[in-house]
This record gives structure tokens, C-alpha cells and sequence, in this order.
């Protein structure tokens, strides 16, 4: 009987096991088959000549071009001075987000100096600023980076500072009762409690940094992803250009991808990110 | 000499969870002419009280009538408009410990983190201790979030305990606790106060929780203390019994009076 019972719960389990599987690849493919056959019919069309190469060219071309301009390190090239860029304009925009928004956060002085003049700046949009920072910054490297920087600053400025001030002041009581001053209450108790609103900050930053610079990389540049489908575009390479628009696609998903992994960890204690 | 056979002791049984705490007499307290208001309100009137070392003193009375208040100037977490406030001999504030109504532990720290808030490295053995008083040494690496009201709140106490308070001010702690969790916590609470001796302040709504636990009841109405109750049952008391329901009885038509 007791066999009986045991080998009853195996069968039910390993079934269970065996759908749980199916279900995943199910789910894989459910998930997975619009994008494959898009691509199919895409071929399909491109193959009978419905649509003409310069319009949209065969995804087999596409990839083609991606082979060719990475075997040839044009690429890599575009890709690094891309990254480059997105990375120090988050640096230096996130960078001064953080530190101004923690400041104003804790310090209220600090606030009813600057708060007023950056709500003013933040209603600009960065993409109107572009004739005025080519005129004081010329075509270079710098005007890009003011340009990323300015957009990026915002959304990680307003988040830390909301975060800062939403800290449970039941918390800080607490705290602050157990001894902790100065120092040790902002790292163990403030900075903590601020964090899932910073980390929301980074994300829609890191979400805004590559729309930014698609953009400064259109206006003029010598290397980027943006000089190479703009330069591709004058050739009428349209090949060149998708694997491009693909790349910015790419390095969006990446950095969506780093900032959720951001979150998973540094809030693992909150359930609703586990 | 208690602080010597206690090092001895410690040598001997070197695990962590068997580690005992320190034992600390209680601090007296003694409050004179406390006075405070919020705007117009008056919730303190001139109150005068002595505690002595080691006593468990409950306060009850209705919501509003300034029993936390009371307890919060005890505590230093408010400032009185007038009288004084002496805990112990002198201004020792790190003696005294407040457990509040909500355990208010970080929840970005494991529990042995929360509990060793604001401690050095080297009172990690002591943390791990007073967990394991409260019955919680194997959570020790979970977060807040994994624990059940109760669990939480045996964690906020442990965080308090393990200071060696020798006041210890317990706002309401088991308000907000299931009846069978509750009871649970009560007898630990007894338990950890006759072991470790310290003086012990809760405010309570719940007539019958105070008559079990302490050796005297204030009833606080308006800002004044309006009773003061020696309840000299033995324990472990039962709560069925003739003079426990008795005091449970006069008290609770005393507060319905007003």
C-alpha cells in the first residue's frame, strides 16, 4: 500500500516536472513566434520582390552587413566611441544628479537655494537647447557630452530627492535613538531607504541617455553609431543603416537589463523585486 | 564581582548562542512636575513619579490621555515644557532602551544586522545571544520581510536587550499581535525580565496584560496619574483566578467611570 502511495507521488510529481518543461517551451515559443515569422515574411517579400532593397532590404542582407562591418573593426570602432560617449554623460549627468539631489534632499537651506532654478532648467526641453550648445560649444566632442549630461541629470536629480525626503521618519526616531548620528544614520538608515527611488532615477536615465544620443550623434560627428547610419544613409546603404537602428536597440535593452540586474540586488530585500 | 563570574562564564561555554548576557540591576526613575502641551492641548499635568530599580510598572488609561507621551519623555524622544527627568543616577541615556509599537527594524539589514544596529563588530557574539533569548538565533540571516508580526517584534526586542538596558520602555509592543502571539509574547517579556532585572515601563491599553504583568498599574487620565495599583499576586499568575479577575475588574471600571 505504502509503495503503492509512494510510487502514485512520483508519477504525479514527474509529470509534473514534464509540464512544468512543456510550459516553458511553450511559453518560449509562444513568445518567440511573432518576431520569427515577421522576419520570415520580411524575407519572403524581399525575396519576391515586393519590396525594394533601398526601401527595406532582405534580413539576410542585414546580417550580411553586420559580418562585413565587424570583421572589418569599422564596427567596434562605432560602437566604442558610442559607448564611450552614453557612459560619460551618465557619469558626469548622474554623477552631479545624485550629488545635488542628496543635498537638497538633506539640507534645506540647500533647497530653497537651488530647488526653484532647477525646477526652471528641468521644463527645457535638452533637444531645444541643440542650436544654442552647438553655438557655445562648437560641433565637438564637449557639445554631445553637455547634451547627454543635462538630459541625463534630471530624472536622477528629482528621484534622489524624493527619496531622500520619503524616508520614514518612524525609521530615523528609531534610529536615532540607538545612538546614530551624522554619518552612520544617512548610510545604515537615509541613503538605504532612498535607494529604490534613485535606482528608478538610473533606470529612466540609462532609458533616456540612448535617445539623446542618437540625436547629438546625428548633428555632426566623426565616429558613433549615428555617424555610421547617417553616413550609411548618404550612400544609400540601407543595410547599414538597420544594423545601426539594431545596435541602438541592442544597447537600450543592455542597459535596461544592468539596471534591472541594479535593482535585483541592491533591493533584494523587498520582495516586490525579488 | 557579578561582572567577574560572568567573564568566567563566557570563557567556558564559548558558543555564541549559549552566551549570557551581562545581568544589570534596574535604574530607578524618578519624574517630578512634568508638564507638556501640543498647541493649546495639555497632555501632561504636573506629573510626579518614582520607580524603583527593577520594578515592571504598567500604564493604562484610554487613548489620548498622554500615556505615550509619558513614556516618550522618559525615553528623551520629547522634551517637556517643564519639571525633570532622572533616569538612574546620572544621564545615562544608553541604559535606556524604548520598544515601540511597530518594530520599526531597517528592512534593507538581516536581522542580526538590525539587532547589532548602531554596535561594533565585536558585539556580534552578544547580538547572536540576545536573538537567541527571543528564540530567533536560526533567522538570524533572513530579512525583516520573511518574518511574521511576532517574529519582528521578538527582533526589536532583542535589538533592545541587547544593550544590557537597565530601562526598559515598552510602548504598546503587543497591540497590534494575534491573541495566541501575545500571550506568547507576554511571558517572554516576564521571563526576560526576571532573568535580566531591569526596570520595566509598558504602556498598554489592555487592562488585563498590565494586571499579568506588572507590579503596579498607573492609570493616566488627562495628563494626571489617577491610580496607582500594587497588584502583589505571585507568579506565574493565571489568569483565572479569583484576585487576578478582581484587579482586572476594579481596574476596568475605573477607566469606564470617566
Amino acid at each position: 500500500m505504502l509503495c503503492t502511495v509512494a510510487e502514485l507521488g512520483q508519477t504525479v510529481l514527474s509529470n509534473f516536472v514534464r509540464w512544468l518543461i512543456g510550459m516553458n517551451l511553450r511559453k518560449l515559443l509562444a513568445q518567440w513566434a511573432l518576431p520569427f515569422a515577421l522576419i520570415c515574411i520580411w524575407e519572403i517579400s524581399a525575396r519576391v520582390g515586393w519590396l525594394s532593397s533601398r526601401i527595406l532590404p532582405e534580413p539576410l542582407a542585414v546580417g550580411r552587413a553586420l559580418v562585413e562591418l565587424s570583421a572589418s573593426g569599422e564596427l567596434w570602432l562605432h560602437l566604442r566611441t558610442s559607448l564611450l560617449r552614453a557612459l560619460t554623460g551618465f557619469a558626469i549627468g548622474g554623477g552631479s544628479g545624485l550629488a545635488l539631489g542628496l543635498l537638497t534632499g538633506t539640507w534645506r537651506h540647500a533647497e530653497t537655494a537651488l530647488d526653484t532654478t532647477l525646477q526652471m532648467i528641468r521644463n527645457i526641453p535638452a533637444l531645444a537647447l541643440i542650436p544654442l550648445v552647438i553655438l557655445w560649444f562648437g560641433i565637438d566632442e564637449s557639445a554631445k557630452l553637455f547634451l547627454l549630461a543635462l538630459g541625463v541629470f534630471f530624472p536622477i536629480y528629482l528621484n534622489t530627492f524624493h527619496g531622500i525626503r520619503s524616508v520614514d521618519p518612524a525609521l530615523i526616531e528609531m534610529a536615532r535613538s540607538y545612538g546614530l548620528r551624522g554619518w552612520p544614520l544617512f548610510r545604515d538608515v537615509v541613503l538605504p531607504s532612498a535607494l529604490p527611488s534613485i535606482l528608478v532615477g538610473v533606470r529612466f536615465s540609462l532609458g533616456l541617455v540612448w535617445v539623446l544620443l542618437i540625436v547629438a550623434e546625428t548633428i555632426s560627428a566623426q565616429a558613433g553609431i549615428g555617424f555610421m547610419t547617417m553616413n550609411a544613409r548618404e550612400f544609400l546603404q540601407t543595410d547599414v543603416v538597420l544594423v545601426g537602428v539594431l545596435l541602438y536597440a541592442l544597447l537600450g535593452k543592455l542597459a535596461d537589463v544592468f539596471a534591472r540586474g541594479l535593482e535585483k540586488y541592491y533591493l533584494r530585500w523587498n520582495p516586490a523585486y525579488r | 564581582m557579578q561582572l567577574t563570574l560572568d567573564i568566567e562564564q563566557y570563557a567556558i561555554q564559548d558558543t555564541p548562542q549559549e552566551l549570557p548576557l551581562r545581568a544589570r540591576r534596574g535604574i530607578s526613575v524618578a519624574l517630578q512636575g512634568l508638564s507638556k502641551s501640543y498647541a493649546t492641548r495639555q497632555v501632561l499635568q504636573a506629573v510626579d513619579l518614582q520607580l524603583r530599580a527593577g520594578e515592571f510598572v504598567a500604564i493604562v488609561g484610554r487613548s489620548g490621555c498622554g500615556k505615550s507621551t509619558l513614556l516618550r519623555t522618559i525615553a528623551q524622544l520629547e522634551t517637556a515644557d517643564a519639571g525633570s527627568v532622572q533616569v538612574g543616577n546620572g544621564a545615562l541615556a544608553a541604559e535606556v532602551r524604548l520598544m515601540f509599537q511597530e518594530p520599526r527594524l531597517l528592512p534593507w539589514k538581516n536581522v542580526l544586522d538590525n539587532v547589532s544596529l548602531g554596535l561594533d563588530h565585536q558585539f556580534r557574539p552578544a547580538a547572536i545571544a540576545a536573538l537567541a533569548a527571543v528564540g530567533l538565533a536560526e533567522r538570524r540571516y533572513d530579512w525583516p520581510a520573511e518574518l511574521s508580526g511576532g517574529q519582528r517584534q521578538r527582533v526589536a526586542l532583542a535589538r533592545a536587550l541587547v544593550h544590557n538596558p537597565g530601562l526598559l520602555l515598552l510602548d504598546e509592543p503587543l497591540g497590534a499581535l494575534d491573541a495566541l502571539t501575545r500571550i506568547e509574547m507576554q511571558q517572554l517579556l516576564e521571563r526576560l525580565w526576571q532573568e535580566r532585572g531591569f526596570t520595566a515601563v509598558l504602556v498598554t491599553h489592555d487592562v488585563q496584560e498590565a494586571v499579568m504583568l506588572a507590579d503596579r498599574v498607573l492609570l493616566v487620565e488627562e495628563g494626571r496619574i489617577t491610580l496607582d495599583l500594587a497588584i502583589d499576586l505571585p507568579r506565574p499568575r493565571q489568569r483565572a483566578g479569583a484576585a487576578f479577575g478582581q484587579l482586572e475588574q476594579r481596574l476596568l471600571d475605573r477607566l469606564l467611570q470617566q
